[in-house]
């Protein structure tokens, strides 16, 4: 008349799966995990815009410039926040030849965090990794 | 403000959820199931030489194992609402026409495995280091990879589904009878988290990265709120998802743990099989027509009844 059994593993099931994300990261080790950039030295102390602008939509400003430049061959942006700052819209000359030096150490930093896989790379090669 | 959204509505929102669950689920651990209630959609199992097909056996259990196999396909595929029917009265012949209605069953799925791969895929900012699995679900989800970053085919699912669910109740005028305001606010609710959802990750874009920082503190209990900046409408997303989490343990969409207590799904018919006395039952105390007869014999003879004990 009353599965008593059968609820009390049904709650626990439920409580396993359900807490799952409290202590995944505390067995794995990894939940005070952060990303750490690291910039070139030699790199001014701006980007080309603002940084929130850069750490939320900088993959809408590279989609941009490749369409800007693969379809309409226009190389030149200025930038909205630095108005009369000219940049020559490319990841890998400007992005990564002159502050993002190291891939692996900047990009690849945050989008393993939030486990994204950008297709830049897919054309961008860098060479020795 | 990104303290009260960010930190204390979600700790909220979770601790309702859970104890919402237990409380129902318990609540409902206690009610009494005295009586073998299943539905039973085939040959029941009898005597040796009447056959049943594999279908059968399952729409018509005799044995937990079948039970299993039954809830599988409930939960899994809608498998009763598979067989959910319109009945019409056609205008030119005045008859009566039962016919398949299978919209219902088609989003209710789309719906709510659309509804399960984006719970998974939202496992990323859960959980560090990302298992691989979340990979695979990703890459299926976004493999037509249209547009930069990809549409995924569920968020295209998802909206049309709670369209169509919504719709049905309007458009049709036997299911605006019966919808309720608690009817339309559920799927308002889901299809503003989807809509919100799917506004952040193709057109307004949100720092992922400190979404994410907030999201693992708030897990590992020291929360912080990211110095970077999160837009407005990543926390008007948040909130109502955490409207939804509080609300889910206390309303219709609590189908969810309910499917499990169902009576009529969770039993095999072993009905003739086996002997089920009804444990209710009471020594009730009788009295019986001879012993009322011994009681009242002189009376009854002087009122000139007929006894039958003479």
């Amino acid at each position: 008349m009353y599965d008593t059994s059968k609820i009390v593993i049904g709650i626990i099931v439920f409580l396993a799966v359900f807490t799952i994300p409290f202590w995944y990261s505390q067995v794995s080790g990894d939940a005070d995990e952060m990303p750490e950039i690291v910039i070139a030295p030699e790199a001014g102390d701006q980007c080309v815009e603002d940084v929130d602008y850069m750490r939320a939509k900088h993959m809408d400003l590279l989609n941009t410039w490749r369409n800007d430049v693969v379809r309409g061959a226009d190389r030149e942006y200025e930038s909205d926040a630095y108005p009369g700052v000219i940049y020559d819209k490319s990841l890998t000359d400007t992005c990564l030849g002159q502050c993002h030096t190291n891939k692996s150490e900047f990009c690849d930093q945050c989008h393993t965090y939030v486990n994204v896989e950008p297709g830049c790379w897919e054309c961008h090669n860098i060479v020795g990794e | 403000m990104s303290t009260l959204f960010g930190v204390i509505l979600p700790y909220a929102a979770i601790a309702i959820f859970i104890l919402g669950m237990l409380y129902k689920v318990i609540k409902w651990g206690k009610s009494a199931v005295p009586f073998r209630i299943p539905t039973t959609c085939a040959q029941e199992e009898t005597l040796p030489w009447i056959k049943r097909k594999p279908h059968e056996k399952l729409d018509n259990p005799s044995n937990n194992l079948a039970v299993v196999g039954r809830m599988l396909l409930e939960v899994l595929i809608f498998r009763s609402l598979w067989r959910n029917t319109r009945a019409e009265v056609k205008a030119d012949s005045q008859k009566l026409i039962y016919s398949g209605s299978k919209f219902l069953w088609l989003f209710g799925l789309l719906f709510h495995w659309s509804l399960l791969v984006i719970l998974i895929r939202h496992c990323r900012l859960f959980f560090e280091p990302v298992p691989w699995i979340l990979d695979v679900v990703e890459n299926i989800d976004g493999m037509l990879e249209i547009m930069i970053p990809t549409l995924y085919l569920t968020d295209i699912a998802i909206l049309l589904a709670v369209t169509y669910l919504f719709i049905r109740r309007v458009v049709f005028s036997q299911l605006r009878y019966i919808s309720l305001p608690a009817d339309y606010f559920a799927l308002l609710l889901i299809g503003g988290v989807a809509v919100t959802g799917v506004l952040l990750r193709i057109f307004f874009h949100t720092d992922v990265e400190a979404v994410k920082e907030l999201a693992m503190s708030v897990l590992r209990f020291s929360p912080e709120v990211p110095d970077q900046s999160i837009s407005w409408l990543f926390y008007f997303h948040l909130a109502m998802v955490c409207t939804l989490l509080a609300y889910f343990p206390f309303s219709k969409m609590m189908h969810a743990g309910g499917i499990f207590f169902s009576p009529t799904r969770n039993m095999a018919n072993t009905n003739r099989v086996k002997r089920h006395v009804n444990p209710w039952d009471y020594p009730v105390k009788l009295h019986p027509y001879h012993e009322y007869e011994e009681e009242f014999h002189d009376k009854m003879k002087q009122a000139g009844l007929p006894l039958e004990k003479e």
